[in-house]
C-alpha cells in the first residue's frame, strides 16, 4: 500500500530508509575494520527503517522524538544529517553531541531530539515530560517515543502510560516490536499480546506491520492529527521483520552490504537469509512497492541508491577525518552555566 | 522590610511569587511543607495556579522523569516527593537521564528541574521515614543540591533554583525546620549557589553545617564558646560545591556537620 503522498515525498522516505541503511553499513565496518574505533558493543536499527523514516515523515520540525540504544535510524529519520552521525557514534568532536553521547545516546537537541537514554525505557517517562510541557505551553507540538518490546517489562513504561493517559498528553507511544524479547520468547511478559497492556488503561491502541511504509505512514498521520487535536495519548505496536545480522552484541554483514537490485532478484543472497531479504527487507519491500505500483523505474531507484551511497561514503569520510574531543574538555558540560 | 515569618511560610510565600513572576514554572505534587505551617499558604496557592499544578498519581519514578523532560522541553518544574526517601523510587530518572543529559548531549540540553524534598528524622518516621540522602546526591556529578537552613534561605535558595539554574536540583527542607521562625526579605531576594555564608567567625575550628545542622551547630558554638575560653568557632553554612569550600586556606580544621554524629562533632572540637 503506497502512502497518499506525491511521488517526490513517496522517493523522499526511500532515500532516507537508504542512507538509514548504507550509514549502518558503514558502523559495521567500523566494527569491523578498525581497531577500538568502537569500543565495547552497539546496535542497528537496519530492518527497521519503514517505521522510523514513516512515522517521522508525518512531523513536523517542531514535534519532538525519543529514542533507544538503537538511535541511529530515528535521528536520520527526523531530519538528522549522517556525517554528524557517524561522527557521534565514533566519539568524534563534530558529532551531534560533540562526542559526549556514542552510538548509545545520540541525541540531536536541534532537530527536537533532546535526549537519548541507552537505559531500557529510560526515555518513556521523559518523551511524557516533552509532551507535557507543549501541553503547558499551548503548542500543537507531538511526541512520539520510539521503544522496543523489552521496555515493556519495565516499571516505568507502566507509570509512563499511566500518566499519560491522566493527564491526556500529545504523546504517541511507538512501540517498535523487533521480537528480541517478550515478542519472541514468550516468556518475558505474561500478556497474551504486548498490545493488551496499554488497552488495560484505555489507552487507544493499533498494531500494524511495521515494515509496510504506507500502511505506517498512514497510521501516524491519522494519530499525529488527532494528537494535535488533543485526543492523545495513542500507543502502537509496529511489528517489524528482525534482521538475521542482528544476533549478538555486535551486528554483522551477513549477507555483505544490501544490493539494491535484490528487490527484484534476490537470487544473489546467500541462500539462508535470502527469504528475509525477499520478504522482510523493508527497504527492498519498499523499492518492489514503488516499481510495481509507484511508476517509479528500476533505473530510477538505483540511481537514487547510487547518490546515497556516495553521500554515506562521504559521511562515513567525514567521521573518520573528523578529531576526537580535546581530552582537557573531558570535564566540560558536567553543570551549565558553571554550576548555577 | 523583612517580614517574620516560619520556614514553611516562607517556602510557599516564595513560591506564590515565583510563580507569579515566570510562567514556565509548574508544580508537581504539592504537599511540600508536610504537616507543618504553611497550609494557608498552601491552599492559596493551589487555587491560585491550579493551572500549572498537576497531582500525579503516586508514580515517582514516572513523574521525576516527566519533570525532567518538561525541563528539557523550557519549562521549571518544582517536583514535591514528600519524603526524600520516595526520591529512591526515581533514581533511575534524577541520576540517570535528569543529571547526565546536559553532559551527554555535549553541552546543549538543560534540565532545570527541582526536586523537592523533606530529609531527616521527623520522629515516628521509622527507618524507611527519616533518610538524609544529601552525600548520595552530592556524588553524583549533573546534580547540584539546596539546603536551606532558615526561613530566609527557603525563600532564598528556592528563587535560584527555580528561577536561575540551568541545572537539575536536590532541594532539600529538613522536616524540623519547617516551624522555625525568622526574618525573610522582601523582594526578588536571591541566594547564589556556591558560596558559603559565614554564620559565625572565629579562630580554631570550623563547622561547615548544612540545613538543621546550621542552627544546631550555632547553638553548640553558644554552650562550648562558654565552657573553654580559646575555642573560637567559624560556622559556614554551604549551599553547593562543598569541595571548593573545604580546600580554602582561611578554614580552621574544617569538620563537615550534616548529621547527628558523635564523630564529626569530635573531630571538630579536638585541639592539635
Amino acid at each position: 500500500m503506497l502512502a497518499d503522498i506525491s511521488r517526490e515525498e513517496q522517493l523522499g522516505i526511500l532515500r532516507k530508509m537508504l542512507m538509514i541503511r548504507r550509514a549502518e553499513e558503514h558502523v559495521i565496518r567500523f566494527n569491523e575494520d578498525y581497531k577500538d574505533l568502537i569500543r565495547g558493543h552497539f546496535h542497528v536499527y537496519i530492518g527497521q527503517e519503514a517505521t522510523g523514516v514513516s512515522v517521522c515523515a508525518a512531523l513536523t520540525s517542531a514535534d519532538y522524538v525519543f529514542s533507544t540504544h538503537r538511535n541511529h535510524g530515528h535521528v536520520i529519520a527526523k531530519g538528522g544529517d549522517p556525517k554528524k552521525v557517524l561522527a557521534e557514534i565514533i566519539g568524534r568532536e563534530t558529532g551531534y553531541c560533540r562526542g559526549r553521547a556514542g552510538t548509545f545516546h545520540v541525541a540531536a537537541p536541534e532537530l527536537r531530539i533532546v535526549h537519548t537514554s541507552a537505559i531500557v525505557g529510560g526515555c518513556l517517562a521523559l518523551a511524557a515530560g516533552t509532551a507535557f510541557a507543549s501541553q503547558v505551553q499551548e503548542t500543537s507540538a507531538v511526541t512520539v517515543v520510539f521503544f522496543g518490546d523489552g521496555a515493556m517489562e519495565e516499571g516505568v513504561f507502566y507509570e509512563a502510560l499511566n500518566l499519560a493517559k491522566l493527564w491526556q498528553l500529545p504523546l504517541i507511544f511507538l512501540m517498535e516490536n523487533n521480537y528480541r524479547r517478550a515478542g519472541r520468547s514468550g516468556v518475558s511478559h505474561s500478556a497474551t499480546e504486548l498490545a493488551d497492556v496499554p488497552r488495560a488503561l484505555n489507552v487507544d491502541t493499533t498494531v500494524i506491520d511495521g515494515g509496510n511504509v504506507g500502511l505506517v505512514y498512514k497510521t501516524a498521520s491519522d494519530l499525529v492529527r488527532r494528537t494535535r487535536a488533543g485526543e492523545g495519548p495513542f500507543f502502537v505496536e509496529a511489528r517489524t521483520h528482525p534482521w538475521p545480522g542482528n544476533e549478538g552484541a555486535h551486528p554483522k554483514l551477513v549477507a555483505g552490504a544490501t544490493h539494491i537490485a535484490w528487490a527484484w532478484d534476490a537470487s544473489g543472497v546467500p541462500e539462508k537469509m535470502r527469504s528475509w531479504y525477499a520478504e522482510g527487507d523493508p527497504v527492498l519491500l519498499y523499492a518492489r512497492e514503488l516499481v510495481e505500483q509507484g511508476g517509479v523505474s528500476r533505473d530510477e531507484i538505483q540511481q537514487l541508491d547510487a547518490e546515497v551511497r556516495k553521500d554515506a561514503d562521504e559521511a562515513a569520510r567525514f567521521a573518520l577525518e573528523s578529531p576526537l574531543p580535546d581530552p582537557k574538555a573531558a570535564l566540560n558540560f558536567a553543570y551549565a552555566g558553571g554550576g548555577n | 522590610m523583612p517580614q517574620d515569618m516560619t520556614f514553611g511560610e516562607s517556602l510557599i510565600t516564595a513560591l506564590e511569587e515565583i510563580m507569579g513572576q515566570d510562567r514556565r514554572v509548574v508544580l508537581i505534587g504539592g504537599g511540600l511543607v508536610g504537616t507543618g505551617s504553611g497550609q494557608a499558604q498552601l491552599a492559596r496557592l493551589r487555587e491560585k495556579y491550579s493551572s500549572r499544578i498537576k497531582n500525579p498519581p503516586i508514580a515517582e519514578l514516572g513523574f521525576c522523569g516527566i519533570a525532567a523532560g518538561a525541563a528539557m522541553a523550557g519549562l521549571r518544574p518544582l517536583v514535591d516527593i514528600g519524603t526524600a526517601t520516595f526520591s529512591y523510587e526515581a533514581i533511575p530518572q534524577i541520576v540517570n537521564e535528569a543529571a547526565i543529559a546536559y553532559s551527554n548531549s555535549g553541552g546543549q540540553t538543560n534540565v532545570p528541574v527541582v526536586y523537592f524534598m523533606r530529609y531527616g528524622i521527623r520522629g515516628g518516621g521509622g527507618v524507611q521515614h527519616s533518610g538524609s540522602p544529601q552525600p548520595w546526591y552530592w556524588n553524583t556529578p549533573g546534580l547540584q543540591l539546596a539546603m536551606p537552613a532558615s526561613p530566609a534561605d527557603a525563600k532564598g535558595l528556592l528563587r535560584t533554583a527555580l528561577m536561575r539554574s540551568q541545572n537539575p536540583t536536590i532541594f532539600l527542607a529538613h522536616e524540623r525546620l519547617m516551624d522555625d521562625r525568622g526574618p525573610v526579605p522582601d523582594g526578588d531576594y536571591e541566594i547564589p549557589f556556591g558560596h558559603a555564608a559565614v554564620k559565625r567567625e572565629g579562630r580554631d575550628v570550623t563547622i561547615i553545617a548544612t540545613g538543621i545542622q546550621v542552627p544546631r551547630a550555632l547553638a553548640a558554638a553558644e554552650v562550648l564558646g562558654k565552657n573553654e575560653s580559646r575555642q573560637r568557632w567559624w560556622i559556614l553554612e554551604p549551599c553547593s560545591r562543598w569541595i571548593r569550600l573545604a580546600s580554602s586556606p582561611r578554614l580552621k580544621r574544617p569538620a563537615v556537620w550534616w548529621s547527628p554524629m558523635k564523630v564529626t562533632i569530635t573531630a571538630a572540637s579536638r585541639r592539635d
